[in-house]
């Protein structure tokens, strides 16, 4: 990644750097401090959504679009003649806006323009409804940026389930908690074998900004998928998103990892925690949605993390 | 130039000399062949559209959105369930006023499956915001598609524009088609809110009661200023090109008795139904409805009315009866025929004229008055 906007207060040589700390350094200097999220959005307070948004924005530059499905975003900007977003926001129906996406960089790049087209989707308009199109769009190797924020469930309808949600959390139309698994969305994406792909959470904003800009690099499609802690949907107090966010990637039930032309690469965090992970309980006592869950849904979600960690690390270490 | 075209080639080929930026199409019978033949026309570079090969019509017109909302020219083109899976995107394109082009071939619902001539999917978009045109021959197929694109662009106008025509009946028929040089009919597309991220906006986000109303209202503003921009463009269409449409065609209406009513094929295989009842000293003539939306004040005062319907509403009746009756607040004979493809030939329809019981329904075939 380079050094790119001279507004860095600290001077880096180009030789590589080793230590994380000094890493991170690196990254915070070369974060841009214009805004593209304005005051006054209507976002609940402690909304991880926004502060992902907030990097993505900062990481992508002016020369951006948003294709907005109907989700939380569709709140959080403002109501018409109104908006906090200081980049184009093109607001979509809610199956279509990889296909809208789609339509737009085509013309984009007909008209000789470089513009960035990002798709900014919640998990419904990605894993549920949104899926066939998104699946279309990445098989046609458009050029774009699929983001997919995750906050488990539909979140401005008033948190129903979704393929998203997580086995054994409490929802408005799962009120004794959900039965089944998490769709495995980053599975289904590498079948399409984009350029770039990534997990990444709210709560490690250096990381986020990192990807979305390396993401922006390939002309091609490429996919984040951010794991966006949801105060009032989880039942948690509104202050201790960030902390939710990084306790779901030290117990590891959240792997931060990218693919880049199909070669993963683990996270030093996600390194960390599939070494010596904190126990599960500490991510899942604090939120009300789990409030009573049955002990045999913990024992398979701890499975489920550790067969996870394992087929992850194989992949990373397979030549 | 003269050539032989079949309905769906001559779309296409109105298609290729405008020069759509993106077309993003779906498969469907009886539109696949405008599909095949702009791809085609890509590939060989006669035409230098982006071409997308969506997975859905509901991608198609979504994809469509993306690409005009940057300003770009956009075509596609359905048929029956296709339609109306896109339903939901044919909504959004005209309330965000994107001037997007489609050729719907229309066709019968299922269930069961049935390839072949109805207008009811197309009827069932009419309070889209769509202006729809329905055309009765291959080079009205062709010279409408090109008009299109004009009427829809216009900035007066600024709302998505559908040209229908019979599957089968027109788009699998082989009819002369004389090709015109296009020059500069259609002005380069200028779209006042096109997305610039020079000066960012929002599009389509929350938008309350106290707002909502107004935009609404202004596409119907548009919809009525629609009506002077179709007379202009195709009165200069005529004074270009030699061929005259309206909002109508009409046969032998001056001083006829009775008018039959249709649109697409039928409304022209009526004229050779006023022929034969002319002879038999029946003081008949046709209305060949062309525009459906904007929907045109009818001169229909003191003639009895025959209005054909290839469409249904259940528990209504015919579509273009009841649009008509609406405006004329007269009672009409109401035919119901050629659904799902049903043969009626123009001998039929003199029966129709012949056999009228104003104030009744007729299904053909059916044999039974309601």
């Amino acid at each position: 990644m380079p050094i790119c906007n001279g507004r860095s207060t600290i001077a880096f040589s180009r030789s590589p750097i080793f230590s994380p700390l000094l890493q991170e350094l690196e990254i915070i200097a070369e974060i841009p401090k214009e805004e593209y999220i304005l005051k006054c959005t209507s976002a609940c307070a402690g909304c991880s959504d926004s502060l992902a948004l907030r990097y993505v924005l900062k990481a992508a530059g002016p020369d951006t679009v948003l294709v907005v499905p109907a989700c939380c975003t569709s709140v959080i900007q403002g109501i018409y003649p109104n908006t906090a977003f200081n980049v184009p926001v093109y607001n979509i129906a809610f199956g279509a806006a990889a296909a809208c996406a789609s339509g737009m960089s085509n013309a984009f790049r007909k008209a000789g323009k470089k513009t960035n087209v990002i798709v900014y989707a919640g998990d419904g308009g990605t894993l549920d409804i949104g899926i066939q199109a998104m699946s279309g769009a990445f098989e046609r190797g458009t050029d774009f940026l699929y983001i997919c924020y995750d906050n488990e469930a539909y979140g401005n309808t008033g948190m129903q389930r979704s393929g998203a949600t997580p086995l054994g959390a409490k929802t408005t139309t799962t009120p004794t908690g959900k039965t089944d698994f998490k769709k495995d969305i980053d599975a289904i994406i590498a079948a399409h074998d984009p350029l770039y792909q990534a997990t990444a959470a709210a709560a490690y904003p250096q990381d986020l900004f990192k990807k979305v800009r390396k993401a922006l690099t390939f002309r091609g499609p490429s996919f984040i998928h951010i794991l966006a802690p949801c105060p009032p949907g989880w039942r948690y107090p509104t202050e201790k998103s960030v902390e939710m966010g990084k306790l779901a990637v030290k117990t590891g039930i959240w792997v931060l990892y990218e693919r880049e032309y199909g070669k993963l690469t683990i996270g030093t965090q996600s390194k960390t925690a599939m070494k010596k992970p904190l126990p599960l309980e500490d991510y899942l006592a604090p939120q009300g949605r789990f409030k009573g869950i049955d002990q045999r849904a913990v024992d398979i979600l701890k499975q489920r993390i550790a067969k996870t960690s394992a087929k992850l690390l194989s992949e990373e270490a397979a030549p | 130039m003269k050539k032989i075209a079949t309905g769906n080639k001559a779309v296409a080929e109105a298609v290729k000399q405008v020069g759509p930026d993106v077309v993003a199409a779906y498969p469907i019978t009886p539109q696949t062949e405008i599909v095949e033949q702009i791809a085609e026309f890509v590939s060989s570079g006669e035409l230098k559209s982006r071409y997308i090969p969506v997975e859905s019509e509901h991608s198609a017109m979504a994809a469509c959105i993306g690409a005009s909302i940057t300003g770009a020219r956009t075509f596609t083109a359905t048929s029956s369930h296709g339609l109306l899976y896109m339903h939901e995107m044919t909504n959004w394109a005209a309330g965000a006023r994107l001037p997007v082009v489609m050729a719907t071939v229309n066709r019968s619902l299922g269930p069961g499956w049935n390839i072949w001539a109805e207008h009811t999917d197309a009827l069932q978009e009419r309070d889209t915001g769509w202006l729809q045109v329905y055309v009765s021959t291959v080079q009205e197929a062709y010279d409408a598609t090109l008009m299109a694109f004009r009427i829809a662009e216009h900035n007066d106008v600024l709302l998505p524009v559908m040209v229908n025509l019979d599957g089968f009946l027109l788009s699998h028929i082989m009819q002369p088609l004389d090709t015109v040089e296009l020059g500069d009919f259609i002005p380069p597309l200028n779209l006042p809110h096109a997305i610039d991220t020079k000066n960012p906006a929002g599009y389509g986000g929350l938008t309350g009661p106290d707002q909502q109303f107004l935009i609404r209202w202004d596409i119907e503003r548009s919809m009525r200023d629609s009506v002077k921009v179709i007379e202009e463009t195709e009165r200069k269409f005529a004074k270009r090109f030699g061929r005259k449409y309206g909002f109508t065609e009409d046969y032998l209406c001056e001083d006829a008795d009775v008018i039959v009513i249709a649109l697409g094929t039928l409304g022209k295989e009526a004229e050779v139904a006023i022929d034969l009842l002319r002879k038999e000293g029946i003081r008949a003539g046709s209305m060949r409805l062309r525009w459906l939306r904007p929907f045109p004040k009818l001169e229909l005062k003191g003639k009895q009315v025959v209005v054909i319907d290839r469409d249904y509403s259940f528990g209504r009746g015919g579509i273009l009866a009841t649009e008509i009756m609406a405006q004329t607040r007269e009672e009409l004979f109401s035919v119901i025929a050629g659904i799902g493809g049903q043969e009626v030939t123009y001998e039929d329809v003199a029966d129709f004229v012949r056999n009228r019981r104003i104030g009744t329904e007729f299904w053909f075939g059916v044999n039974a008055h309601v």
